[in-house]
């Protein structure tokens, strides 16, 4: 399978600051969550990915084009939405996606009539004629949302695209992104500093420190993986439910207090637990599966 | 992707070639700006003087309308170099007025809503952007100086015959090569400053200003310092030395004609390099 995003030890350097450091990896998932604190240097990795920012080493690689050497064609397959306020005040929105669509290379025609269809796509058809200057934050987001789409791109780079806006409007927001994403007609980039929209949307996330990549996560396998591992807590003869849970093949670990942690083998039936503790009589107060957040995976991360 | 469906749905049609793209931004730019009725108004004064530059030609070698006018055809002036000469003049005026008017609105709006990165992520570069933007002054600009300034040559020419035509054919050089030389840097200011200061009034003030204020230093510098070299930032004093030669008249005392032309490519040198600097997709913030 082609790497959407293939980085092969790209740098950047802003001056004599090292921004982006020796980024390695092959990206192909559906969608990607960019995560990392301030600074990290996720908007600049978006920016080179865009051919904004000069790359001083390495390179890195859209759809098996160089971003050095094939900009045009990396971007003709690319719809980005920026962070920030980015649209043209005396335009309606109908105009201003028509323009951005015909920029990317459909014909008049067929931009307007896209223009149309994102718009109202997006939640802003009956806004469609209204200046952009006029509109709400929220609709602004949308509106760029718009603009980012109405090509058919078949990577889409969000920028934190919940920026600002209200529960509701995020919760849309997210939905579009969902949408988007279970159409599987596009890959996704979603930069996020809002680890619940990533794990929202996303299936695999990276996360940058310092301009480097400390860890990378699939969080469908993270989540199946997960799986294996539960929490139980109960009172009574304790010892002796460990005993037996080991000899059925779980690894048990005494958490104190009658809570254990558990990672159960291949194939376990968790009906077994039950049984064990009915044998012994033992009442279960509590057995949950342990899931690694994807906070727990992003602090574990910072802490390298 | 129809409206009534509301799901997202991919683009399959064609595509546009490049190469015409840059064009797609002086058509929305007209779009917007002749939603000004000042500009229309404007655009519309502008035409003016050459048509009453035409009625003269014409009058000139109409005998029976002189006489209906009891004028003497020795009266009106002749239609030569000098009179070209003053059409430039009277019509680059205008076209710094235009340029005032429609430069800043070029690309500070676009760098004042971030819109930069949203034309420069698309397969649309810079390059295509700044001959994009400053196609939007030329095609204007152009319409009221050397087009007008042809079609009276033209006028002329029918008027007059091959033996007006044969020794003043370099004329019809001068007329398309100085207005163009003009507009072209012009245009190079107006988006260089467009570019630097993002508020539309202030960079119409700069570009006015580098006009203004440019020939009031150079004068102040040429009777403080003695000298003739403030003239070298007295961008008309630059661009009449220039028009001068081409026509054939009235040139400087103060500058050279291959100072003019140095002037002029330092200062296009400059707005590029400025425009290089600031027509980016994202901002560096140090």
């Amino acid at each position: 399978m082609q790497a959407v995003i293939e980085l092969a030890g790209l740098s950047v350097r802003f001056g004599k600051r090292e921004i982006l450091r020796d980024l390695r990896a092959d990206l192909s998932g559906r969608t990607l969550g960019l995560l990392g604190p301030n600074g990290a240097g996720k908007s600049t990795l978006i920016q080179t990915l865009l051919g904004f920012c000069p790359v001083a080493g390495g390179t890195a690689r859209i759809f098996g084009h160089d971003i050095r050497h094939h900009l045009r064609q990396i971007r003709a397959q690319i719809g980005y939405m920026p962070e920030n306020d980015a649209f043209i005040a005396d335009m309606t929105a109908v105009t201003f996606v028509r323009m951005m669509g015909e920029l990317s290379g459909l014909p008049a025609e067929a931009a307007l009539e896209r223009a149309h269809e994102v718009l109202f796509y997006v939640g802003l058809g009956e806004a469609r004629y209204r200046k952009l200057g006029t509109y709400s934050l929220g609709m602004k987001q949308m509106a760029k949302l718009a603009q980012a789409l109405v090509h058919g791109p078949r990577l889409l780079i969000l920028d934190e695209p919940t920026n600002g806006l209200d529960p509701s409007a995020r919760q849309r927001m997210v939905r579009l992104i969902r949408d988007i994403r279970d159409s599987g007609q596009m890959h996704i980039l979603l930069c996020s500093h809002l680890l619940r929209d990533v794990e929202e949307t996303c299936e695999e996330v990276l996360i940058l420190k310092q301009g480097q990549i400390v860890h990378y996560s699939n969080l469908e396998k993270e989540r199946s993986t997960n799986k294996r591992f539960v929490e139980l807590e109960t009172s009574g003869d304790e010892a002796g439910l460990a005993e037996a849970l080991t000899g059925l093949g779980c690894a048990c670990t005494a958490a104190g207090a009658g809570r254990y942690k558990m990672v159960l083998p291949e194939g376990f039936d968790l009906r077994e637990i039950y049984r064990v503790a009915a044998e012994r009589d033992l009442p279960l107060r509590r057995l949950s599966y342990r899931r690694d957040t994807l906070e727990d995976i992003f602090l574990k991360a910072m802490e390298v | 992707m129809a409206v009534y469906k509301q799901t997202y749905k991919d683009y399959e049609g064609k595509r546009t070639g490049s190469w015409s793209r840059f064009l797609i931004l002086m058509r929305y730019s007209y779009a917007r700006l002749f939603q000004s009725r000042f500009l229309v108004l404007f655009l519309a004064l502008c035409f003016f003087y050459p048509i009453g530059c035409a009625a003269l030609i014409y009058l000139s070698h109409n005998s029976p309308a002189l006489a209906m006018l009891k004028l003497q055809a020795n009266a009106l002036p002749a239609i030569d170099g000098r009179f070209f000469y003053i059409f430039c003049v009277v019509q680059g005026v205008l076209a710094l007025l235009l340029t005032t008017f429609v430069g800043p609105n070029l690309i500070s709006p676009d760098l004042a809503n971030g819109g930069l990165a949203l034309y420069l992520s698309r397969p649309f570069s810079r390059t295509e952007y700044v001959a994009g933007k400053m196609t939007v002054l030329l095609v204007l600009l152009s319409l009221i100086t050397w087009v007008p300034g042809l079609l009276l040559y033209a006028i002329q020419a029918s008027c007059t015959g091959w033996t007006w035509v044969k020794p003043n054919l370099w004329l019809a050089r001068a007329i398309v090569l100085g207005p163009l030389i003009w507009i072209v840097v012009l245009s190079l200011i107006a988006l260089a400053l467009s570019a630097w200061v993002k508020w539309r009034i202030a960079a119409g003030a700069c570009v006015l200003g580098l006009h203004f204020v440019g020939a009031g230093f150079a004068q102040a510098i040429n009777q403080i310092l003695r000298t003739r070299n403030g003239s070298l930032i007295n961008l008309s004093e630059v661009i009449h030395t220039i028009w001068g030669d081409l026509f054939d008249c009235s040139r400087s005392a103060d500058l050279s004609v291959m100072q003019a032309w140095i002037v002029l490519g330092v200062t296009s040198v400059l707005c590029l390099s400025l425009l290089t600097r600031r027509i980016r997709g994202f901002e560096v913030i140090k």
